[in-house]
């Protein structure tokens, strides 16, 4: 996995609540098999003016002009400032796909939706609740300032403006660890393969109904 | 010591191991997998060199992007080139790794939450996961069942397991019975209008109250799958007779005197009187009725007898915000009765609706009926396979097709439009679905989020209607 420890870049505000997860990337570019080139889909419906189809190659398409990453301010942008709620709605894991694969490295909200928050995680990307006050200032602040950056330190917990002003925010030891250090969950989880036996041996003994049921041979019905 | 509630029993009796930090490594007894959220899992799994852990704790069908319409051709049939590839590598997968698909033509195929319990695979007291955020639909048959990402797919094929932490205790109590004509979609729509969609967001939701004892399996699903749109990403009901009834004899359940010990062992599966809650909400079911969306988030649900919200009336400039523009891509205008919506579009079916008993009260509202003029397709999509062959044994489908309603083979369907079924830019649909999303039914598309029976009734008149008043008829 990616490593994130320290990220600084342009920020581009998503001013709106609940946005969900059809938002950040419609259904139609769900059919892909692979995990990356989602980037160029990220909010499809309302960052072009018609209608966009899996596959297809975006250079051409005709941009909505006032939607916030087509605006000439906030290109390059790589820190997503959004309101609450954020990325609620389904369990595609397309949505932080497509948020990386654009170029975002974290997104700055007062609230997330649980899926997408975890889903973050697994793609090195950083989700970070500051609280709405905070948020809103920030808002301003980068309305008010073209080239807008901030800071995100994922080791001390703090997101810096660019008066040196620091907001700390809180992330789960194991989450802040992995990402840190890049680890495979898969990895971690089979570092403990013999308390998984184990459990598994007693669950067996326990509820001897759940093993062995469903099987090919098993499946008349 | 206080007792323990539904969720921490389940939570528990799965916990391989608690890390100090609050993280816990969860064992998971089943997996369902379709073909969106697994090709990325399984081409990880190949590119580590893994297998997976448990093959029979793993069921596969495919329900996202199968067309509706006749498929005798297979799958190589699938018009949409990119759907026939992850339909195609959905088996691919599975028939490599052995896992128990049911495939697009195989008669049990349908949509997961439908084909899991249908199957008797999902099972009261174990853990649930799917890639698919509708997975709290298993939590009816008091199952901790929660959506998961496909990174985590991944993960659970090869350790068995889910990194995860313990969620809040919320406990929906419902009580009242529900009138004539209103049922368990109308009650979980006013429920999460009274929660926001974030409302239950860290909680596991369990819906309990002298309502829910008389609510069938059937509605318990349709209510457990819409948690998530409250924000909580479980939504579980106690066990009880019902829910005993309605596993026995499927064909994954336990049988004989496995069933008699799954039976002892199932008991203990509600939480105990003493439990405490970290949040409890009261419902009255008694004064609900039919209920309709207006706008773009399934919380901006009111009933038929209301009007679609006026802005003014409101003073939270986030609120404001999100109404003004749920109203202008919904086509609506403010203090606008629900009645006057116009429809184009009817949609039945989904994993939220489209069970026996859905198929059932939509066909009584339809029979003796015909489709308005005005709407240009109506469909009716079972769940399954085997939904649509008890409909039909029941000659549901006549009934449907003579009042003009198209009666389609099991998928997803319009509920996400990945498949060819979708609406125009700037049609209205009446849809048993879940999610009333921009653009979630196709592009420029605004659903309303109804019952099975509500959406009969609209197919009928062209407009909102009260349903209640067709049945009295
Ligand atoms: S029916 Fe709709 S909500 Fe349910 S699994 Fe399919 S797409 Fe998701």
């Amino acid at each position: 996995m990616k490593v994130f420890k320290q990220h600084k870049g342009i920020v581009a505000p998503m001013d709106r609540a609940n946005v969900d997860t059809d938002m950040i990337i419609p259904k139609q570019f769900l059919k892909s098999i692979k995990r990356s080139g989602f980037g160029v889909y990220l909010f499809d419906e309302i960052r072009y003016l018609d209608e966009g189809v899996a596959d297809q190659d975006c250079s051409n398409r005709p941009l909505n002009e006032e939607f916030v990453l087509n605006q000439s301010r906030y290109q390059g942008a790589s820190v997503l400032l959004a309101r609450v709620n954020f990325g609620c709605g389904s369990s595609r894991e397309h949505a932080p796909w497509a948020l990386e694969d654009y170029g975002f490295r974290t997104v700055i909200a007062p609230s997330f939706a649980d899926i997408f928050y975890n889903n973050c995680f697994k793609n090195g990307l950083l989700p970070v609740v500051l609280s709405e006050q905070i948020v809103e200032q920030l808002f301003s602040e980068c309305a008010a300032s073209e080239g807008y950056q901030l800071n995100v330190d994922l080791q001390r917990q703090v997101v810096v403006t660019p008066s040196g002003e620091e907001h700390s925010f809180e992330v789960e030891t194991f989450r802040k660890h992995c990402l840190l250090e890049g680890l495979d969950d898969i990895d971690l989880t089979l570092q403990n393969t013999d308390d998984i036996r184990s459990y598994e041996a007693q669950r067996k003994l326990a509820a001897p109904w759940l093993f062995g049921a469903i099987n090919p041979e098993n499946s008349v019905d | 010591m206080a007792g323990k509630t539904l969720y921490d029993k389940i939570f528990d009796a799965h916990l391989v191991r608690a890390n100090d930090d609050g993280s816990a490594l969860l064992y998971i007894d089943l997996q369902l997998l379709h073909e969106v959220t697994s090709p990325q899992a399984f081409a990880g799994l190949r590119l580590a060199g893994r297998k997976p852990w448990r093959i029979d704790a793993n069921l596969a069908t495919p329900d996202h992007n199968v067309p509706t319409t006749k498929r005798d051709g297979g799958v190589s049939k699938i018009v949409d080139p990119i759907s026939r590839i992850q339909v195609q590598t959905l088996d691919d997968n599975c028939d490599d790794f052995g896992i128990l698909e049911f495939k697009m033509n195989d008669h049990r195929q349908g949509i997961v939450h439908v084909v899991g319990p249908e199957q008797g695979a999902t099972l009261p007291g174990s853990t649930v996961v799917c890639g698919d955020s509708h997975t709290a639909t298993h939590g009816a048959f008091g199952a901790l069942a929660h959506g998961i990402g496909t990174s985590e797919v991944e993960h659970v094929l090869a350790t068995q397991c889910l990194i995860t932490r313990k969620m809040k205790n919320m406990l929906i109590k419902v009580e009242g019975e529900l009138g004539l004509g209103v049922t368990a979609k109308d009650l979980v729509l006013h429920i999460i209008g009274v929660l926001g969609t974030a409302g239950g967001t860290g909680y596991a939701i369990e819906f309990g109250g002298s309502t829910m004892k008389n609510i069938s399996m059937e509605g318990r699903m349709t209510i457990c799958n819409m948690a998530i749109e409250a924000g909580a990403r479980v939504g579980m009901v106690a066990v009880d007779q019902l829910t005993l009834d309605y596993v026995k004899g499927r064909p994954f359940a336990p049988k004989g005197e496995l069933w008699e010990l799954a039976e002892a062992a199932w008991a203990d599966l509600h939480s105990d009187s003493d439990a405490v809650f970290d949040t409890v909400v009261d419902i009255d079911a008694a004064n609900i009725i039919p209920q309709v969306t207006w706008g773009t988030s399934p919380e901006m649900v009111v009933a038929i007898d209301a009007q679609v919200p006026n802005p003014d009336n409101e003073t939270d400039p986030v609120k404001i915000d999100g109404i003004n523009r749920a109203l202008e891509y919904m086509g609506l205008s403010a203090d606008q009765a629900i009645t006057s919506i116009k429809l184009d579009r009817i949609f039945i079916g989904s994993c939220t609706n489209s069970r026996i008993e859905d198929m059932r009260d939509a066909a009584k509202v339809a029979k003796g009926r015909k489709v308005a003029a005005s709407i240009k397709e109506a469909i009716v999509v079972p769940g399954s396979g085997l939904v649509k062959a008890q409909a039909e044994a029941e000659g549901l489908d006549k009934i449907f097709e003579a009042a003009g309603f198209q009666w389609r083979e099991p998928g997803c369907s319009m509920c996400l439009a990945m498949n060819p079924d979708k609406l125009e830019p700037g049609e209205h649909c009446a849809s048993t679905s879940n999610r009333n999303f921009e653009g979630r039914q196709g592009n420029g598309g605004r659903t309303h989020l109804v019952s099975p029976a509500m959406a009969a009734a609209a197919a009928i008149s062209g407009n909102f209607v009260d349903v209640r008043e067709m049945m009295e008829q």
